[in-house]
């Protein structure tokens, strides 16, 4: 008997190598991906989590900015239950080849350039990843969805609020949901229906079409802007998938912020304690928190070993942070190793890992009359009593102005 | 040194002391310290000085400590050579399982065999302590001892049903060593053994076929006391921190002890407790919720005030509940208007609207594993 060709169905690529430079300080060393999230996450868990919750256990994720933390964090998959002998999650990053060597120029030059990965697994279908948004979404209903249409392409989409569009990709659908028409990012969109830039492909044309595009020297390399038009030009068959649910693109320092906040609450906007859909994660060694004798915790959410001696109210933080009595944290995302000393006030701020605010040092300033949510990068100080205004972005130890 | 240790546990010795916790479990794998089991300290201790191999002796009820171990990734030592190696008990038509300390050293001399170590250290799973292991087989082989017993200096009569006590010179060598000495009073100074010895690998297997070969059945009466004049018997005394789990009384205790921060920093400061993970979401508490001076582990959601407590993984405390002085184990719900003092709850259990329980420091009120009130 011959023996079974070895494959996968689906094989998932992440593309994980945005710089994420809207986040200024906190992706200066780290992709974005690798950027910290809700006490105990980093925003690659989510995606990855989708991944093996969805049955799909062969990832690649392509990575190029700062690599480094993000291949660390990622290792050989285990916490996600995808260290296989055969699929399981490989970093792909850009390499040198015979004929030419290149970054990943863009979305879709980063897929093409690992052509050879996804093919080893002989798969039907292609599922396109960032990591770039918070959200719990099943890519087994999108694909029996594609199966159904019989679609070349079929694209997650969400209703975006109409005074946003201009910001997404945009579909235009007919009441079928088939696509007529697909715009980047168009000035006066017809719809409000925006691609969450979540993509299954029939294999056999995403390949057929990445060949394509990168004979193309007109293209910029983009899904986008380039491969998805070319398809949609030449009649191939693309549906929408409509996705009903939370989900946010955490580009920015308020979006951050505030997708980081939704986790607060009994009945938060994003729930992460599913137990039918857990996102899992490389879980800290540390002992559990330990809430001091004079502590107030309001309204937060806070991870294994911290020490909370002071005031943390309507606030995230992740493992090891420290707040000293007499402290107050308010409306904050504090990252991990994060130590808050006796008298300083922390307010509408994020805060990277590892960094120390002196005694009665302020950052931020209160939610309801701040000029913005105040940065601060890792590993810094802010000196004893000095001040960080509301909006400032830091990532140097800082004695005051 | 320590690479060249391989280590033993005996996961059910001293099962009895704490019936109340061990009646579905092992020894090992009775929960502590909000997110921990007993073995992860004794793991630990041997995984932080180095030690790749861990065999872990077994007898009865031990599906919760595979459970726990799995493939033992999470202390790392899940490897090509070694890593946990469970070692249940052995019987065919002549030989029955063991039933003291000795015959289950016997039942793993092929264990023992096979390695290539140099040293064994072999340790219980009912302390608490933050255990050099390098250290100790350092000192055995300075004082070129046989046999390094591990001890702790106590006030307080040790409450275990089997316990050791020594007396060593001041060499450091034993000079006697008594099991279940009933002279003991509160207030005396006194050296507990805390159930952790070391010895060369060779000179176990051969102490072993020994006592095979006479017949020996307690290595604490046959081996110990009958040769502390002969045999090159050490003590190591461990200055720090050690919690003994010997009763119920003692568990409560101990656990309470978590609370103090010198405590803490000892066990968990310089260094990393193993244990099992289970992607747990972080803590939530909500806007009514009241914390104080708690041990709060992950995946619990707190509406209400909680005071002196210590709260394992996945626990839920209701509004309007005041839970205080108490432990409440993993997964255990808490309904709204609870008031709990002194209480140890077991896993998954269930406590109703308004329900009012107490009970003392000396007598803490324990509920049985997935009741529900």
């Amino acid at each position: 008997m011959e023996k079974m060709l070895r494959k996968k169905e689906c094989v998932a690529m992440l593309l994980a190598g945005g710089q994420g430079s809207r986040l200024y300080a906190l992706t200066n060393n780290i992709a974005k991906p690798a950027v910290a999230f809700g006490a105990k996450y980093r925003i690659i868990d989510f995606p990855l989590s989708n991944c093996i919750n969805s049955g799909i256990d062969t990832v690649g994720v392509l990575t190029q900015y700062e690599p480094l933390e993000l291949n660390e964090y990622i290792g050989n998959g285990q916490p996600w239950d995808l260290d296989r002998a055969f699929g399981g999650v490989h970093i792909l990053s850009p390499y040198q080849a015979k004929k030419k060597q290149s970054w990943f120029e863009g979305t879709a030059n980063a897929i093409y350039q690992n052509m050879s990965f996804m093919k080893k697994y002989n798969p039907d279908y292609i599922l396109i990843l960032s990591g770039d948004h918070i959200y719990k979404m099943n890519y087994a209903e999108m694909l029996r969805a594609h199966k159904a249409t019989g679609a070349d392409c079929t694209i997650a989409a969400i209703e975006v609020p109409m005074k946003e569009a201009s910001r997404f990709g945009i579909l235009n659908t007919n009441p079928d949901g088939s696509i007529y028409e697909f715009e980047e990012k168009p000035k006066q969109p017809k719809s409000n229906l925006a691609s969450m830039g979540i993509y299954i492909f029939t294999a056999e044309k995403l390949f057929k079409y990445l060949e394509a595009d990168d004979q193309n020297p007109a293209s910029s390399k983009d899904f986008g802007k380039d491969v998805l038009p070319a398809m949609l030009n030449a009649g191939e068959k693309m549906f929408s998938y409509r996705f009903k649910g939370y989900w946010k693109d955490v580009g920015t320092i308020a979006s951050l912020w505030e997708s980081n906040m939704d986790l607060l609450g009994k009945d938060p906007a994003f729930d992460v304690g599913d137990p039918d859909w857990k996102i899992h994660s490389r879980n800290p060694l540390a002992p559990p928190e330990y809430v001091g004798l004079n502590a107030e915790i309001d309204d937060s959410v806070i991870a294994l070993g911290c020490e909370i001696g002071g005031a943390v109210k309507h606030s995230v933080l992740s493992s090891n942070v420290v707040i000293e009595e007499g402290a107050t944290v308010r409306d904050s995302v504090l990252m991990a190793g994060t130590v808050v000393k006796k008298g300083a006030v922390v307010e509408h701020a994020i805060v990277d890992e590892n960094v120390v605010i002196e005694e009665g040092a302020r950052v931020g300033e209160p939610k309801e009359n701040s000029a913005g949510i105040a940065v601060l990068g890792r590993n810094i100080t802010v000196a004893a009593g000095a001040s960080v205004a509301a909006g400032k972005i830091i990532d140097k130890d800082y004695k005051g102005e | 040194m320590a690479h060249s240790t391989v280590g033993v546990i005996f996961s059910n010795i001293h099962d009895e002391n704490i019936p109340e916790l061990s009646r579905h479990r092992t020894m090992a794998s009775v929960p502590f310290g909000g997110r921990y089991r007993l073995i992860d300290f004794a793991l630990s201790n041997m995984v932080n000085s180095g030690i790749t191999t861990v065999g872990i002796v077994t007898k009865n009820n031990y599906q919760s400590l595979i459970d726990h171990l799995g493939s033992g990734k999470e202390w790392d030592l899940a490897r090509k050579d070694g890593g946990i190696i469970l070692l249940p008990p052995y019987s065919d038509e002549t030989d029955r399982p063991y039933t003291t300390r000795l015959e289950a050293l016997m039942s793993i001399t092929g264990f023992l065999n096979h390695r290539n170590e140099d040293f064994v250290v072999i340790s219980d799973c009912d302390g608490i302590a933050h255990l050099d292991i390098g250290d100790i087989v350092r000192y055995h082989e300075e004082k070129g001892a046989e046999i390094t017993m591990v001890y702790h200096e106590e006030t307080e009569p040790s409450e275990s049903s089997y316990f050791i006590t020594l007396e060593p010179s001041a060499s450091g060598r034993i000079k006697s060593l008594n099991i279940n000495p009933t002279n003991l009073k509160s207030g005396t100074k006194y050296n507990l053994y805390v159930n952790v010895m070391v010895m060369r690998r060779e000179f176990l297997i051969r102490t072993i076929q020994q006592a095979v070969q006479r017949g020996f059945s307690s290595f604490g009466r046959d081996i110990l006391t009958k040769n502390v004049d002969t045999l090159k018997i050490y003590g190591y005394g461990f200055k720090g921190y050690y919690a003994g789990v010997n009763s119920i009384q003692d568990y409560y205790r101990h656990s309470m002890e978590l609370l103090q921060k010198p405590v803490r920093d000892e066990l968990f400061g310089n260094r990393d407790i193993y244990t099992k993970v289970r992607d747990s979401a972080p803590t939530k508490y909500t806007d009514g919720a009241a914390v104080r001076d708690s041990l709060i582990s992950d995946g619990c959601v707190v509406e209400g005030t909680v005071e002196n407590c210590i709260l394992f993984r996945g626990v839920k405390i209701g509004k309007g509940s005041h839970i205080k002085n108490s432990i409440i184990m993993q997964d255990s719900v808490i309904g709204e208007n609870v008031r709990l003092d002194c209480v140890i709850t077991d896993k998954d259990v269930v406590i109703g609207d308004r329900r009012n329980l107490a009970g003392c420091a000396e007598l803490p009120y324990f509920i049985a594993k997935g009741r529900k009130l």
